[in-house]
C-alpha cells in the first residue's frame, strides 16, 4: 500500500504559479543491498509519478534506486482554472496507485 | 577566504582538465541529449556542500528560463558520478509548469558531483554540476 501526501497552497488565485509538494510512501529499494545471508534484497522502487490536471499532463518524472526512500517531489504549476489534480505512480511489481485534490480559483 | 568560496575553489579544481566523468554517466547524459553540446548556463542547483547523511540528500534545480507555450524547459535529467548507477531521475515539465524548478530528496553513495542537463522545447541543452561531501555514505548502512 503505497500513500501520497499532496500539499497545495491554502487559497490559490487565479493565473498564481504554486508550488506542489508530494510525499509517497515507499521503500525505495535499491537493488544494491545484502540480508544477514548475504543475498540480494530486490530493488522495489516507484518507476514513474504523473501528475495531470482536469486530465491534461502536467509533470511526470521517472525515478531510480538513487531516489530517497519515501520519495518527496515538488513541482511547479501556473492555475488559470479549477480543476481535478490528479497524482499517479506505480512501481515495477504492477503496484499502481493515485490521488486527487480539487483546486478552485 | 571563507569555508564557502573554499569549498567552491576546491570543486573549480575538481573540474580541471584533468578531471574525466565517469564513462557511465557520460554515457547517459550523452543518450539523453543525442550527443548535442549543452550550454554550461542557466542551471542552479542546490545542494548542500556537507552532506551529514547520504541517504536523504535534498536538492533543488532551478532553470532560469521561461516557461511558456512559447518556449519551455521540457526536461530536467539529474544523473551521478559514483553511486552504483548514474541515473537519478528525469522530471517532464510543460509549459504549465509555469516555472522550470523541481526538487527531490536522492541518495549518495559517497563524495561526487550531481550532473544536472535540461532540455528547451527549442532544442537546445544546459548543463550544471556541483560536487557534494558526504559523510555518511547511502546504500551501506541497513
Amino acid at each position: 500500500m503505497s500513500l501520497a501526501l499532496i500539499t497545495l497552497p491554502k487559497n490559490i488565485v487565479k493565473g498564481e504559479i504554486i508550488e506542489v509538494k508530494l510525499l509517497l510512501s515507499h521503500i525505495m529499494e535499491t537493488g544494491y543491498r545484502r540480508d544477514i545471508s548475504g543475498a540480494v534484497i530486490m530493488r522495489d522502487i516507484i518507476k514513474t509519478v504523473t501528475v495531470t490536471y482536469s486530465g491534461e499532463l502536467v509533470f511526470e518524472a521517472q525515478l531510480s534506486p538513487a531516489i530517497a526512500a519515501n520519495p518527496f517531489l515538488s513541482f511547479f504549476m501556473l492555475i488559470t482554472l479549477s480543476g481535478s489534480l490528479k497524482v499517479e505512480w506505480g512501481d515495477e511489481k504492477g503496484g499502481f496507485w493515485h490521488e486527487s485534490r480539487d483546486i478552485s480559483v | 577566504m571563507n569555508r564557502r568560496q573554499l569549498i567552491t575553489a576546491a570543486s573549480l579544481i575538481a573540474l580541471k582538465p584533468s578531471y574525466a566523468m565517469p564513462v557511465e554517466t557520460q554515457r547517459l547524459i550523452t543518450a539523453f541529449t543525442g550527443g548535442k553540446t549543452m550550454k554550461q548556463a542557466l542551471v542552479q542547483i542546490e545542494l548542500n556542500d556537507l552532506v551529514e547523511n547520504g541517504n536523504s540528500v535534498a536538492l533543488r534545480v532551478k532553470i532560469l528560463h521561461p516557461q511558456t507555450n512559447a518556449r519551455y524547459i521540457k526536461r530536467i535529467g539529474v544523473f551521478n558520478e559514483k553511486n552504483p548507477q548514474a541515473d537519478v531521475a528525469i522530471f517532464h515539465l510543460t509549459p504549465m509548469s509555469g516555472k522550470a524548478e523541481v526538487a527531490t530528496r536522492i541518495r549518495l553513495a559517497t563524495t561526487q558531483s550531481i550532473h544536472v542537463v535540461a532540455e528547451g522545447s527549442d532544442g537546445v541543452f544546459y548543463h550544471a554540476a556541483r560536487e557534494a561531501i558526504v559523510t555518511l555514505a547511502a546504500c551501506l548502512e541497513d
